[in-house]
């Protein structure tokens, strides 16, 4: 069974997750990455090229060897520069981390990169891309043998709290032992859900909308039931948007 | 115990942000060196944040937060438990690794050289008994002619025949040859089918040419012209034969009791230095190949030739035993 996260547990006992990079999301990195390659063997040809008038076999040696040393050196110089990132993989908000959450060695980043001559078979990375689809964590060849995974990159975000629940009179804090037990009582993935629900009411058709807010009412509801003066003349979409200020804040 | 979730992040954003701050600081110049009270505080920050995802993860009901707070312990995590030092090339080390490596996995070369010769006898073997299988066996126009031919062509040739191709001849076979050898390391992820493959498939044409022009009675030549670069291309080769067999035994672990993840931890630095030295030995054959090999008699003789190939063989023989013993 394929994993859409790695977890990792420090030894403080904390867990935190990264979202694995999928096989089509790395596809279209690696096109990036060849593009930059190709303009960079052609500024190296064009430099390569000067020394024609030298000797045109020792300019079409050192183009040719170049261009080899380039295709090899460019991923690893990148990913243990800018710590797990090529151009590509910084353009799709992607990076290679090792498998245990930590940073990257420099053995791993060449392994990973040599893998590459094996992964990139027969053609377009065909190997690669089917073991990611075979493995657990999304990991080519390459990423088994170095123990690493390539992770999309989660930036910090300070919490946008006033977009989320905007600062109201809230007449479900009128019973605070409710509105304290419906606190305890929401699970994450619901409140995930009544968050994008309200920061996106506007995508949905008016009666897919209705639907939404009328299923998340009823799952809250479920969770607390308010006296019906608290929720009286409140609609579903104003009572889901109520239980979202009373978990967002307390007052 | 309920988190007020307002008055929290209120209580703990500045911690947040200043974590946030030094992180970044960090990843925008990855060789800064903290001071004893920044490493100190980085710490202080990394606990207080993890036991703030905590208290989120169990206390409250907000995803987004937790997410945040996952993203800044996360890269905390991986900067305080960095194993890294800073890369500071000390080429004795690299360069003593290479032997060093080499000796603990003797067993992989071995298993390499013995893939090899079986195919350098199969192929040895058959086109004796078949010599129309040469054009199958040698995929190469210049070895198709009969060894006398070709000797006869090669010595008595006016001009040189690489005139004005020299460089570019060398960087195709150094690419050729590390590409080959590179291929035979990674392969080794096949469970070590297709580095036995390999390495069979290169002891088959081995063991034809050797096969061809020793039965031509062309012996001489062919050393002469085979051992200035063959006595470093050859061994490397099996030396990139080796790396995968090392990465293959990694991969099957016979009777370990550690995880398959460990197992590939405990060999990736041997696999980088087998893989750096057979690297190096390419680029001087593909050298010697291009500048020496090519010139038989009369303008190099095959006893300086092959005087040369045997040295050479012997000096990489010294390297990779002795070179690094404690």
């Amino acid at each position: 069974m394929k994993n859409s996260a790695l977890l990792v547990e420090t030894p403080e006992g904390v867990t935190f997750s990264y979202d694995l990079a999928t096989p089509v999301v790395r596809g279209f990195a690696w096109l990036v990455d060849a593009l930059v390659l190709a303009a960079i063997s052609y500024i190296v040809t064009q430099i390569s090229a000067l020394l024609r008038a030298l000797s045109p076999d020792l300019a079409a040696g050192v183009g040719t060897a170049s261009f080899f040393v380039l295709s090899i050196a460019y991923g690893i110089f990148c990913e243990w520069r800018w710590r797990g990132q090529t151009i590509g993989k910084r353009l799709f908000g992607l990076r290679v981390i090792d498998s245990h959450g930590l940073r990257l060695r420099f053995s791993q980043v060449v392994l990973r990169n040599l893998m590459r001559f094996f992964d990139g078979l027969p053609l377009l990375y065909l190997v690669g891309a089917a073991s990611s689809l075979l493995s657990r964590n999304l990991q080519r060849l390459g990423d088994l043998v170095a123990n690493t995974v390539v992770v999309r990159e989660r930036r910090w975000e300070e919490p946008d709290i006033e977009r989320i629940a905007p600062a109201k009179y809230n007449s479900l804090l009128g019973w605070p032992h409710l509105a304290a037990r419906l606190r305890n009582a929401a699970e994450p993935e619901a409140v995930a859900m009544a968050v994008r629900a309200v920061t996106q009411r506007d995508r949905y058709a008016p009666v897919a909308r209705v639907e939404l807010f009328q299923m998340l009412a009823e799952h809250f509801r479920a969770a607390a039931a308010f006296p019906p003066e608290a929720i009286e003349g409140m609609s579903d979409e104003e009572y889901v948007r109520s239980v979202l200020r009373v978990i967002y804040r307390a007052n | 115990m309920i988190i007020d979730t307002a008055r929290f992040v209120t209580a703990e954003r500045p911690f947040w942000e200043e974590l946030a701050n030094l992180l970044e600081q960090l990843r925008n110049d990855p060789e800064r060196h903290l001071s004893f009270e920044q490493v100190q505080r980085l710490h202080y920050l990394y606990e207080r944040c993890s036991a703030d995802l905590s208290r989120v993860g169990t206390f409250s009901g907000e995803p987004h937060l937790r997410q945040s707070l996952e993203a800044l312990v996360a890269q905390a995590y991986a900067q305080i438990h960095e194993t890294r030092a800073p890369l500071r090339v000390q080429w004795k080390s690299v360069l003593l690794a290479f032997p060093r490596a080499f000796r603990r996995h003797l067993a992989a070369f071995r298993l390499a050289v013995a893939a090899t010769v079986v195919g350098a006898v199969f192929g040895g073997f058959a086109i004796r008994q078949d010599p129309q299988a040469k054009a199958v066996l040698m995929p190469f126009p210049a070895l198709l002619v009969s060894p006398a031919e070709r000797v006869r062509q090669e010595e008595s040739a006016k001009t040189d025949r690489l005139q004005g191709r020299k460089a570019s001849f060398s960087a195709d076979l150094m690419t050729h040859n590390v590409r080959v050898t590179m291929v035979a390391l990674a392969a080794g992820i096949s469970w070590g089918a297709g580095t036995l493959i390999l390495l069979f498939y290169n002891g088959v044409l081995l063991g034809a040419v050797v096969a061809d022009y020793v039965a031509g009675g062309q012996a001489a030549f062919l050393a002469g012209w085979l051992l200035p670069h063959g006595s470093i291309e050859i061994p490397a080769i099996l030396i990139g034969g080796q790396a995968g067999f090392v990465l293959a035994s990694a991969l099957i672990g016979w009777g370990g009791r550690e995880t398959r993840a460990d197992r590939f931890r405990a060999v990736s630095h041997d696999l980088f230095a087998l893989a750096g030295g057979a690297a190096a030995m390419l680029v001087w054959a593909g050298a010697i190949e291009s500048f020496v090999s090519q010139y038989h008699e009369p303008v190099l003789p095959y006893g300086l030739k092959i005087g040369f190939g045997v040295c050479e063989l012997l000096a990489l023989a010294a390297f990779l035993w002795l070179a690094g013993r404690e």
